[in-house]
């Protein structure tokens, strides 16, 4: 699974240098990678149609919510969402629509799907933004510290640990750490984003948000911490027995210059590639963990639709979570060309 | 004092499957300003000596004997005195300067980082000048400066090495295959420029290479290596032409002269392969692939005995008292012919 | 092919083509076997797995099925640890052990399942790619283009947003929850598996084949397919390592099939009783066998690899 996210940061190095090399210059890579985002979009819009509309047997009655409809009233929904029409029109349809940001409306609220998901997405960003940043901080250090030193006590039990943390359900460790911090110990709420009444304005009502941030970003913290350690170690592991190192060493530096300076920038870049790679995936990923933690974010959103099932906001949520992996992976592979010189071609 | 000099030096790896001595008891000098060649085959051990100048082995090489740096042993020096020998006493031209250079830093940073090390009150504008000056004395524009190593080819990342090491002015280079990666008409160019350099600078060098030709043309005295020892050495165009030791003698006809059709015809090979570090035949550690060995080879042990003036050879044939008990044709080609190929 | 001779003895040496074959396949996997003992992790997580697998299939033997029944459960609800039931009771008075040693067949049984799925998907479409991606064709390249782009389009889509919305259209049920897994895993595989088929297909008795008049199936099917096995194999148990930690998502989420108690419905039951309340046993206990046996996938996975790819052995 790491092996194979490291080769496929690895293989997306090789094949970029390729193109570029071919290539005629910064600014045409750059066009036919959005492009192609914009393409692959385009076919996760035509999978979320055929999904949604398409697949059920009865799409007025998955639309409907299964609740006993009259036929006038089937045949306001078949109207409303076109789906006497023809196929090939739908889809027209839904992909005007979808453009105008206009993504149905909630079974469980009754007001636009792009208002319900507007509102879920600053939790998300808060919750998935803040553990990213320690993940990758912590993660990054711990795995050059281990790889430089490796077999060392160190390295040994970072590796222990960190094994251990990606054999382990996230939601799990959420739900231990509630009843550990918030059960047995009151130090921590048992859930959502704000104590009740708000928790107040200003100061105080970062206080409280932080307050209930806390448990949420450590889970999110310490899943995703295993895995950037394990890549970054790994990577430097592989950078340890170049021959630039050597000539490095023989010029008289330090090891931890060596380290720093050469070793590296060098073991750097697939971990970085792979980091923002994942960041799309761990939008989706916190699904779980706002669920434990009753954050009410998207994943919280998702799974309270799932359950509703409240399926335009599980259409729309998906669409943008689709969006964000995509998004994600391009702004991973700008980032490539912008710090791999071997990439950038002038 | 002799700039380098090299006493009694063995270096035993630890691996798996036990103690490989790489390097069995080496003794050599350099003085200043001397080019000195050392020959031999893959795994006979030169660039295991390269490395160990300047105590670059893995923790899992094992080392005695004394390598005296300006009279003072490397091997027992403090840190801080070896990390200022590195590159500012002596330097290396890594073999395959494909992947000794960072690949994600310009070389112009590179050549000036060992320079900004050493002499820290330089300013890097100083440095910078000086990357400019080093560049142009390899024959590289200055503007190469802002290249990545993948910008540069072969040749011209073998000069940017060069450059480099000649960054701190050092005492010593030692040059590790400088050339094997090269194509034949860059391998001349490069070979000359070391050879202009060295001659200018009077910086004492120790080349290693496998191709004697190479060696025999740009250094005044040659060593010729085989399973971690040295068995010739002596002034580079006599070893070459008129090689004492069997082992240096095939080594000196392995490369085929161009227009000498007999070489063509009749490649002079070595049966056989380098023998394994952990287990070396007893005798003459070369004798289970001599032409002409003798019985006695298979016992006695064998060292450098002299062989002439300023020639030492590690073969019984090179003593006073030997007589041939081997009954096989004398090995070679007839002096004057190899002499006429080689000018 | 069969060359008969006989020996001074009269009797005939191993001597048919296949059996050569064999010969070398044995030798082969002994010596395989050998280099994996000496990796201490390896053996660990392979003592484990076995020990897991024995466990799942003498469930029968270690605590009565009868105990999964709700309606039949006499035990207290949400209990410490007894004499009846080590691990304490569910919100149902069911034993948590009992629910833990056959919960262990459902996790394994969907872990593996789903893994063939994705293994067989993957390495077709990793094969193919890779052999029709060698040939100098347009139409080869262009098949492998096709397959790749598929490929990056699939691990594009985050897997378990798909997932949810594939499980909820299909319905709960044990095969569902397996297809789900099955087809979204396999991106993955097919990478890994068509990279190394590309590294094969170069190889130069590929070259003999073809020749020789070999079509495509003969070729994928007897020259590339067992040179990309040992690969797939170590591929594949560290699949399954990913697969049981998803069906554990996927089932606490609500997806799965409740009247199937795997491990991931145990935490799904623990949740939604109410997590702080209750016996917290009942949520560790799944949680520990999850860890336990993800991470004996995965060290057996890595040992697996290190043997086959000695430039990993230094990891």
């Amino acid at each position: 699974m790491l092996e194979g996210a490291l080769a496929a940061a690895q293989e997306l190095r090789g094949e970029e240098a390729g193109a570029a090399r071919g290539g005629a210059g910064l600014a045409r890579s750059l066009t036919i990678k959005i492009v192609s985002a914009i393409v692959t979009l385009f076919f996760v819009l035509v999978f979320n149609f055929f999904l949604f509309r398409v697949l059920p047997a009865d799409p007025a009655r998955n639309l409907a919510r299964g609740t006993a409809l009259t036929a006038s009233q089937m045949a306001a929904v078949n109207r409303t969402y076109g789906l006497g029409l023809p196929l090939p029109q739908q889809f027209w349809n839904y992909l005007v629509q979808t453009l105008h940001w206009n993504l149905g409306i909630s079974f469980e609220y009754h007001i636009g799907v792009s208002r319900v998901i507007g509102s879920a997405l600053w939790p998300t960003i808060l919750l998935v933004g803040s553990s990213t940043v320690f993940s990758t901080i912590i993660g990054v250090w711990t795995g050059i510290r281990g790889g430089w030193h490796r077999g060392s006590r160190f390295d040994k039990t970072s590796t222990a640990i960190n094994n251990t943390l990606y054999a382990m359900p996230d939601f799990w460790l959420g739900m231990v750490l509630l009843i550990v911090f918030a059960s047995k110990w009151f130090i921590f709420p048992e859930g959502g984003m704000h104590s009740f009444g708000g928790g107040g304005t200003g100061l105080a009502g970062i206080n409280d948000l932080l307050w209930h941030l806390t448990l949420p970003c450590i889970v999110l913290t310490l899943v995703y911490l295993a895995e950037y350690s394990l890549v970054m170690r790994s990577s430097l592991i592989d950078e340890i027995g170049s021959d630039y190192l050597l000539t490095a060493r023989a010029k008289g530096l330090r090891d931890a210059m060596v380290r720093r300076r050469h070793a590296v920038p060098n073991a750097l870049l697939p971990s970085i590639t792979l980091i923002m790679l994942n960041l799309g995936f761990v939008i989706s990923g916190a699904i779980t963990t706002e669920t434990v933690f009753s954050w009410p974010g998207l994943g919280l959103l998702s799974y309270n639709a799932l359950n509703f099932p409240d399926y335009p906001v599980l259409e729309g949520a998906f669409l943008l979570f689709s969006a964000a992996v995509i998004a994600a992976n391009l702004i991973a592979d700008l980032l490539l060309t912008v710090l791999d010189p071997r990439v950038r071609q002038a | 004092m002799a700039l380098l000099e090299l006493r009694d030096l063995a270096i035993t790896y630890r691996t798996e499957e036990g103690p490989v001595p790489a390097v069995r008891g080496v003794s050599l000098t350099v003085d200043a300003g001397q080019t000195l060649g050392l020959a031999g085959e893959s795994g006979c051990g030169k660039s295991t000596i390269a490395a160990s100048i300047l105590r670059l082995l893995p923790g899992s090489a094992k080392v005695t004997g004394q390598i005296l740096f300006r009279g003072e042993d490397v091997l027992t020096m403090s840190w801080g005195k070896l990390r200022a020998v590195r590159w500012a006493g002596a330097s290396i031209i890594f073999q395959g300067a494909m992947h000794s250079l960072n690949p994600v830093q310009r070389i112009g940073k590179q050549i000036a980082e060992p320079i900004l090390l050493h002499t820290p009150e330089v300013t890097t504008a100083q440095a910078s000048r000086r990357v400019a000056e080093l560049l142009s004395q390899v024959g590289l524009p200055a503007r190469r400066a802002d290249s990545y190593p993948h910008e540069l080819s072969g040749g011209q990342k073998q000069r940017v090495m060069i450059a480099m090491a000649l960054a701190c002015s050092p005492n010593l280079i030692v040059a590790d295959e400088p050339t094997t990666a090269l194509d034949v008409m860059i391998q001349a160019q490069v070979l000359t420029l070391i050879g202009d350099l060295v001659r200018e600078t009077g910086v004492g060098m120790i080349m290693i290479s496998h191709d004697l030709s190479v060696l025999s043309a740009t250094c005044e005295r040659l060593a010729v290596m085989y399973a971690g020892r040295i068995v010739e050495e002596g002034p580079a165009h006599q070893v070459f032409t008129d090689a004492k030791h069997p082992y240096a003698e095939a080594l000196a006809w392995a490369f085929p002269v161009i227009g000498d059709s007999r070489t063509r015809l009749s490649p002079r090979g070595l049966p056989g392969d380098p023998p394994d570090p952990a287990q070396l035949p007893d005798g003459c550690t070369f004798h289970p692939r001599c032409a002409v060995a003798q019985p006695q080879c298979a016992t006695r042990q064998v060292e450098l005995w002299s062989a002439g003036e300023g020639r030492l050879a590690a073969c019984v044939r090179v003593l006073p008292d030997f007589t041939d008990e081997s009954g096989a044709k004398t090995v070679g080609a007839p002096q004057d012919q190899r002499d006429e190929a080689v000018a | 092919m069969s060359v008969q001779t006989e020996t001074a003895t009269g009797i005939p040496p191993i001597s048919s083509g296949r059996q050569i074959a064999w010969e070398r396949r044995r030798r082969a996997m002994a010596k395989f076997w050998q280099e994996y003992r000496k990796d201490r992790d390896g053996m660990t997580g392979l003592v484990v797995l076995v020990l897991m697998i024995a466990v799942a299939l003498a469930a029968p033997l270690l605590a009565s099925s009868r105990g999964l029944n709700p309606t039949l459960a006499t035990y207290p609800v949400n209990a410490a640890p007894g004499w009846h039931y080590p691990l304490g009771t569910d919100s149902d008075g069911r034993s948590v052990l009992t629910e833990l040693i056959w919960g262990s067949r459902i996790s394994l049984l969907i872990g593996f399942a789903a893994t063939l799925l994705s293994m067989v998907i993957g390495a077709v479409i990793g094969i193919v790619a890779g052999h029709f991606g060698t040939l100098n064709s347009w139409f080869g390249r262009q098949t492998d283009n096709v397959l790749m782009r598929f490929t990056d389009w699939f691990l594009v889509v985050p897997f378990l947003p798909l997932a949810i919305v594939l499980a909820r259209t299909l319905g709960p049920s044990l095969h569902v929850i397996i297809i789900v897994i099955g087809i979204t895993s396999w991106p993955g595989t097919a990478r890994i598996i068509r990279a190394q088929a590309l590294a094969v297909e170069t190889r130069p008795y590929l070259e003999r084949a073809r020749a020789l008049g070999a079509g495509h199936w003969h070729q994928m099917s007897k020259h590339v397919l067992p040179n990309v096995m040992p690969l797939l194999l170590a591929n594949t148990i560290l699949t399954v390592a990913g697969t049981i930690l998803s069906e554990t998502t996927l089932s606490f989420l609500g997806l799965g099939d409740p009247t199937r108690a795997s491990w991931g419905e145990m935490l799904n039951g623990a949740f939604n009783n109410g997590v702080g309340t209750g016996n917290s046993l009942w949520l560790i206990a799944p949680g520990v066998a999850i860890i336990v046996v993800v991470m004996a996938f995965t060290l057996v996975g890595h040992a697996l690899e290190a043997v086959l790819n000695p430039k990993l052995r230094e990891r």
